[in-house]
């Protein structure tokens, strides 16, 4: 199918661009930018006036619920909410139920997701079976069937040297890993950060230090193993500090982090509103500024959504035993985007951190329009105000901390491989 | 959207439900006290009833199990002659299948006025009066008593009514509190209470691991050791140690708990020669405080209690009425 | 059309004189907060005889309660001798609508049951919702229906009478 995406403002931060300009597709790929290849027809015109016109956006972390949990959310819904956010490739955590700890299991996933036709699913499998933290998983069997990385999710890992042996299982393999830098048992029956707030509301707190001495012992092993490691959701300003100095010494660790902490800091929590109750904890206004700063100087690779639909029943409870997790794939885009506006940083490097960076991290040569390029291509209207309601969000999980916000940034059309997937 | 303004008030800054003494308006705590000076003589009479809260009815709905103050709230919506149910919820509703809005939903359905809920999830009380307040009820009003580790404001009003009762005035008072701050919603609500009222000094004496973090963004003074926190003090008030500390890692012993931090006579003698000694009940004689200081001319833990029903008959009332 | 209020000492010795002789002489004066409090403090000096004086808050017995709330910083209730098989006599300022009286009566009645209960007031200005009626009146005034009498007392212990709009005061 020939599309031509005409006069949009082009922003493809892999190839510095940033410019009104055509884009031309055919074949499923970037054909052509700028002029239209000889003997051009187009099939399908969009009109990408006052849009721009991005590769779309991946995100590396983005909860589907199947199998097992479909009463939080399906496929089918959380497929849609993704094309809705400009969303073209994400990756799974493995905490379905059951885990993604058997090819089997990876094999059906992504044959419903493709089946689907919309965005491209990465799963990302267990690393132990179960989850559990004891035995580690078939890993050449789970990357053959299609998992881009292996992860314990949220789940605990508390024995160190499980984890060691898991690393170097990996590191032989050349396998990534992707951990969530959490000492188990310092943040053990905590839900909020520890500080002024939990405090005053008394609540269980969860320290820094459990973020920084599960770095310390990550880069320790990372150290030992030369393993790839991916920290997943940094949270605190020492943490950022810890990822700026190893990288510095060569580790190969790459990091991210979520948007809702990009955003928004413990007070936020108010009067115990469930929808900041998240894994990790929402922190101070030192730990956010850290966060936007590591961003902007690349010790943060890349922004997720983090994206965890939760049903009503499972929020709407007091504050510690409401299940932590927000919707987030339609939010990742306009939230992105009201980072760079107030941080006033270019659209392009803005859009770098969940476009080409999540790329890089993942090992995908999507993320750009570049001549020969997947056309995964997302056109929104950057000026577009929407009020963040239920009935504005395709994802069955309604819940968010960002419940009755404005904000700017709606997607128009979204494409994958191609063809046109979504539209508004 | 998540609301923003105090939800204890209604739109007109009247009372609609007791939640917490954080951000209370010192006006609001002082009428309260005020109203409950007169309830404390209405229990000396033969007939200890007055007609205010006829015709409602106030559901005692407690999650926690606690016959003390469960008591304490019926009697005193008794001698409101409001009528009362008590629903001891002991486990966790989950358990049983409904969730706690589905059990107010059902509570409202049969004409509740009044919830009374204690709780062992801090915030509880505030969901509830949330939910209330999303589907227009509120005419049905919330008294928090006891969230979890956050706040028992009616147990914090007796304490700031008991001082001022026999202190006067809070502004040349230091008052320590002494013990488990990290777990005890009496000392959130206390401190809360005492500094809004201008208290001169208020002081939490306690080891590292029973202190919360930035227990001092609070606006009090911290000492680890005991003796140089009574110095000099007006008020000592000792809070419960509850047994469960004692087999964590909090804490190696009760007995060696009461070495540095119980109170006896001899401690007693650096506070002030007339200062007053409170507890919230009930008691663990010779972890925290002494037989004989309990029994002792310091103390005013019995008249705590009278003075209790008196400002919950306070509260109830005036929320009633708004 | 503005009233002309008497003065209110006058008021209130004519009253006593009304009182002098036709009281027990073991009645009890139980002035109603606050202006009936003042009052019966003034008369126990002016009967002779011994007429122990006690106090009444009628904020929990009032029958406006879920309409207007409660009543800011209600006084307490004092009544030092023994309610029941008492004669008493219930003082108050201004007698209106009736519902104050009827409100001290029910809350009297839950200390002990009196042997009879008389009723004195200064000013009696009619317009009552309830079958009550005044055994001792200082005197009768014809007052507009958005207009309120108030008694005040000034720091010497001086009483005096005026009229103010009605508003949000409680109507007794």
């Amino acid at each position: 199918m020939r599309i031509e995406i005409r006069d949009g403002r082009l922003v493809d931060p892999a190839n510095a661009v940033d410019g009104r300009t055509t884009l031309y597709i055919e074949g499923g790929k970037v054909a052509a930018v700028g002029e239209a290849p000889r003997g051009w027809r187009a099939e399908r015109l969009l009109d990408a006036g006052g849009l721009v016109v991005c590769p779309g956006l991946i995100d590396v972390s983005a909860r589907l619920r199947e199998p097992g949990l479909e009463h939080k959310a399906t496929l089918e819904s959380e497929m849609t909410a993704a094309l809705a956010g400009g969303v073209t490739s994400l990756a799974c955590p493995p905490d379905t139920d059951p885990p993604l700890d058997e090819p089997g299991l990876v094999e059906m996933l992504k044959h419903r997701a493709r089946s689907l036709h919309g965005a491209h699913v990465y799963p990302i499998g267990a690393l132990t079976v179960g989850l559990k933290g004891e035995a580690i998983t078939e890993m050449g069997e789970l990357s053959e069937a299609g998992c881009v990385a292996f992860s314990q999710a949220d789940a605990v890992l508390g024995d160190t040297q499980v984890l060691l042996r898991a690393l170097q299982y990996a590191g032989s393999f050349g396998y990534a890993v992707w951990l969530r830098p959490q000492d188990a048992t310092l943040a053990r029956g905590g839900v909020a950060h520890d500080g002024e707030v939990a405090t005053r509301l008394g609540l269980s707190a969860i320290p820094s230090f459990a973020e920084t001495v599960a770095l310390d012992t990550i880069f320790e092993l990372v150290r030992a193993t030369g393993v790839r490691v991916h920290l997943a959701r940094l949270s605190t300003h020492e943490g950022v500090a810890r990822v700026r100095q190893a990288k510095k010494q060569g580790l190969p660790i790459t990091c991210d982090v979520a948007i809702h902490h990009v955003h928004l800091c413990d007070v936020d929590i108010g009067w115990f509103n469930a929808n900041c109750h998240l894994v990790p904890p929402l922190r101070g206004t030192r730990d956010r500024q850290a966060l936007r700063a590591g961003l902007a100087d690349g010790t943060i690779d890349l922004i997720c959504s983090d994206h965890a639909p939760v049903d009503d029943d499972a929020k709407q409870l007091p504050f510690a035993e409401a299940e932590p997790g927000a919707t987030g794939l339609e939010l990742l885009l306009p939230l992105t985007l009201k980072w760079a506006q107030e941080e006033r940083l270019a659209l392009s490097a803005a859009l770098a951190r969940v476009t080409v960076a999540p790329a890089r991290v993942l090992g995908l040569s999507s993320g750009h329009l570049g001549i020969g390029a997947e056309a995964d291509v997302c056109m929104f209207d950057p000026l577009a105000p929407w009020r963040v309601e239920p009935s504005a969000l395709r994802s069955q999980g309604k819940n968010t901390p960002f419940l009755g916000f404005e904000l700017s940034g709606r997607v128009r059309y979204t494409l994958v491989g191609g063809q046109v997937a979504y539209e508004l | 959207m998540h609301p923003v303004r105090n939800p204890q008030l209604n739109d007109d800054g009247e009372l609609q439900h007791l939640l917490t003494l954080e951000g209370l308006p010192r006006e609001v705590i002082g009428r309260i006290l005020d109203t409950a000076v007169p309830f404390v003589s209405i229990a000396e009479r033969d007939v200890k009833k007055v007609p205010l809260l006829r015709g409602k009815t106030v559901f005692n709905l407690f999650f926690e199990n606690s016959t003390r103050t469960r008591t304490t709230f019926e009697i005193a919506a008794k001698r409101l002659s409001a009528d009362v149910i008590n629903l001891n919820i002991g486990v966790s509703s989950t358990t049983k299948g409904e969730t706690l809005l589905d059990t107010i939903d059902n509570l409202v359905a049969m004409n509740a006025d009044m919830f009374i809920v204690r709780h062992g999830q801090s915030g509880a009380p505030h969901l509830i009066a949330q939910h209330l307040s999303a589907g227009r009820r509120s005419h049905i009003h919330v008294v928090n008593a006891g969230d979890g580790r956050h706040q028992h404001p009616t147990q914090g009003l007796l304490d700031l009514f008991t001082i001022r009762h026999y202190k006067r005035d809070f502004r040349e008072l230091t008052v320590a509190i002494v013990g488990d701050v990290l777990h005890s919603r009496v000392a959130r609500s206390l401190i809360h209470g005492l500094t809004t009222l201008g208290t001169a000094e208020v002081r939490v004496i306690g080891p590292q691991t029973l202190l919360p973090t930035a227990v001092e963004s609070l606006g009090v003074q911290v000492f680890r050791d005991m003796h140089e926190g009574l110095a000099g003090c007006d008020v000592v008030v000792m809070l419960r140690l509850q047994s469960e500390r004692m087999k964590g890692s909090l804490l190696p012993s009760s007995g060696e708990f009461f070495k540095h931090y119980g109170l006896t006579a001899e401690k007693l003698r650096l506070a002030k020669p007339d200062a007053i000694v409170m507890h919230p009940g009930p008691m663990n004689r010779g972890v925290e405080i002494d037989s004989a200081v309990a029994d002792g001319s310091h103390s005013v833990i019995l008249p705590q209690v009278t003075f209790g029903i008196a400002v919950r008959m306070a509260v109830m009332s005036i929320l009633a009425g708004n | 059309m503005p009233v002309s209020l008497p003065d209110a000492e006058s008021v209130l010795e004519r009253l006593a004189g009304r009182m002098r002789g036709a009281i027990a002489h073991d009645a009890k004066l139980v002035g109603i907060y606050s202006g009936g409090a003042w009052l019966a403090e003034r008369l126990a000096r002016m009967i002779p005889g011994e007429h122990p004086v006690g106090y009444i808050d009628v904020s929990f017995y009032r029958d406006d309660y879920a309409e207007r709330g409660l009543r800011a910083n209600p006084a307490t209730t004092s009544l030092p001798f023994e309610v029941g098989s008492s004669r008493i006599v219930l003082v108050d300022d201004v007698l209106y609508t009736g519902r104050s009286v009827r409100a001290a009566i029910n809350e009297l009645f839950d200390y002990g049951r009196p042997q009879a209960i008389e009723l004195a007031v200064l000013i009696d200005r009619g317009g009552r919702e309830l079958p009550i009626d005044a055994t001792y009146v200082g005197e009768r005034l014809a007052v507009a229906h958005d207009a309120s009498v108030v008694l005040k007392r000034s720091e010497d212990g001086r009483l005096a009478l005026s009229l103010e709009k009605a508003g949000d005061a409680p109507r007794a």
